[in-house]
């Protein structure tokens, strides 16, 4: 798999000093690890870390278990200090990294 | 006497019941009624967005358009999705599924999705998404008719180890609570929708087959002319209400 | 990228991928613990570890959670630490556990002064109806904490899908 399907939700442009709310989704089933009497044995495949960087700076981190629902949804927030690029990686067990951004104008 | 009086009770309650057709929304809870309207959080649109992206990519290798290429942007489906199902000009009922697999082999020269494949469901669910909030409008004259009537008399079919038709559940015991569900009128206007238990999206089609295994029945394959009946008595049963795909079901 | 015109539209999108080279500096990395967790540690272990010596304060905490879950597949969580979030004193780390799912630790969340405000929220998985525990860690060190039981209530028609 080389992408997943994501949405991000937050305001396009905010005054300087505004806290803003972001909101992210992501397509992905969250597979637990099974190994149990009777099944086939498969790894886990979860989304295990999401993180958030504003013009550079890290500024949000979570760390996922298997005990987060498919189909990720995260919500958070940050004070717009400048205009910059908001970007934000999924991290996929086995390595996989996804990545989405956007701008956010500071007025 | 006591006949002509069951019978008369049972046509009041039927015609009470005709009038009083509430959406499905109205029977969620009050957290997933905000879910299913928040687009931010419902995990639903994460198909439509797909599905948007698919519209616009030509089937690899067909050297045919994509849906768009035909049809223009998706903005103009709105409105088609409350019009499915709908006979096509071959006599075939086809329901909003089986008009993207036939513009798929037909039009586009490309092998079909298959039916509940992800594909298949991002599209349909992207599809149905233009017509949110407009009222279902299906055709029931002309060819339809019949097709309506096989839906009618699936619905009040007797089915299954239970012996329960549709309409037993879903006009005789509409409002009741079945363990912790209460009972709807079974309208399918929020399909594809997703729902928790699947954590996923899933087609109508998959809906009805977990109501036949409900009632010990057995389950017809997706897409198959019992079910598409079916779906076309809801949606006949829906006329009027809002098609809330993508939807959000327990 | 998306339209970038000042306005105050509210975008939701499937963002264009966008390579970008930026040197985040990472945070305090909690990924590492919620990865460690194992079956084979009980939630009293998880608290006991996340706890470190120190005595929990039982206020300060808006734990947000359906008091009847529709469906354990899915259960929205919101969680509010009262906080200033200035650069001397904010909340650091918001850690979810459950009392009765297989793995304890459900998901950390570390945040900064950035933030503005200590609010987060996901959807979890609850095996069953239980006890969900957060801890919310400062930045000077004290530890609140929360407690809220979640009953998960079983639909009628379900189908194994």
């Amino acid at each position: 798999m080389t992408d997943i399907t994501a949405r991000v939700t937050m305001p396009t442009s905010a005054r300087k000093g505004e806290i803003i709310e972001i909101k992210v989704l992501a397509r992905h089933t969250m597979d637990r690890a099974v190994d149990a009497p009777g099944l086939k044995p498969s790894p886990r495949r979860i989304i295990h870390s999401f993180r958030a960087s504003y013009a550079g700076e890290e500024i949000f981190r979570m760390a996922l278990s298997s005990g987060i629902a498919s189909n990720p949804f995260i919500s958070f927030t940050t004070v717009a200090t400048e205009t910059g690029v908001i970007a934000f990686e999924w991290l996929e067990d086995g390595g996989a990294v996804y990545s989405r951004a956007a701008t956010l104008v500071v007025t | 006497m006591r006949a002509g009086a069951a019978l008369l009770a049972c046509c009041w309650a039927v015609t009470a019941l005709a009038g009083d057709v509430r959406a499905p929304r109205a029977f969620l809870s009050p957290e997933l009624r905000t879910l299913q309207d928040d687009p931010a959080r419902h995990p639903g649109w994460l198909w439509v967005e797909q599905g948007e992206a698919l519209w616009r990519a030509a089937p690899p290798d067909s050297g045919k358009q994509a849906c768009a290429g035909c049809h223009g942007d998706i903005t103009g489906m709105s409105g088609v999705a409350a019009r499915y199902p709908a006979v096509a000009a071959d006599g075939a009922l086809l329901n909003l599924e089986l008009r993207i697999e036939r513009c798929r082999t037909e039009q586009q020269g490309a092998s079909a999705y298959g039916y509940e494949s992800e594909a298949l469901l991002s599209l349909t669910a992207a599809i149905a998404a233009r017509s949110r909030g407009q009222p279902v409008n299906v055709r029931v004259d002309g060819p339809a008719a019949a097709k309506l009537a096989d839906g009618r008399l699936l619905y009040s079919l007797r089915q299954g180890q239970l012996n329960l038709s549709c309409q037993q559940c879903h006009e005789e015991n509409v409002g009741k609570r079945l363990r912790g569900d209460v009972i709807s009128h079974g309208l399918g206007t929020g399909y594809p929708a997703y729902r928790l238990e699947w954590n996923g999206v899933g087609s109508l089609h998959r809906r009805l087959r977990a109501c036949s295994l409900g009632v010990r029945a057995v389950q017809a394959p997706f897409g198959s002319p019992d079910y598409l009946a079916l779906e076309l008595f809801l949606a006949d049963k829906a006329r009027g209400l809002a098609v809330e795909a993508p939807g959000i079901r327990r | 990228m998306p339209d970038k015109a000042p306005t105050r539209r509210m975008v939701a999108a499937g963002l264009a991928v966008m390579p970008f080279a930026a040197q985040a500096q990472p945070i305090a990395s909690a990924a590492a613990d919620v990865n460690r967790s194992r079956s084979s540690e009980s939630f009293a272990d998880a608290e006991r570890a996340l706890l470190a010596g120190r005595t929990p304060i039982a206020a300060g905490i808006t734990l947000d959670v359906p008091k009847l879950s529709e469906n354990g597949n899915s259960v929205d969580v919101l969680i509010r630490v009262d906080s200033a979030m200035t650069r001397e004193d904010h909340v650091r780390a918001i850690h979810i556990l459950s009392e009765q799912n297989p793995y304890p630790r459900v998901a950390t969340f570390n945040l900064t002064a950035r933030a503005g405000r200590a609010e987060v929220a996901t959807r979890i998985r609850l095996a069953t109806t239980q006890n969900i525990v957060v801890l919310a860690e400062t930045s000077r060190g004290a530890v609140h904490r929360a407690e809220q039981e979640v009953i998960v209530i079983l639909g009628a028609c379900v189908d194994g899908g």
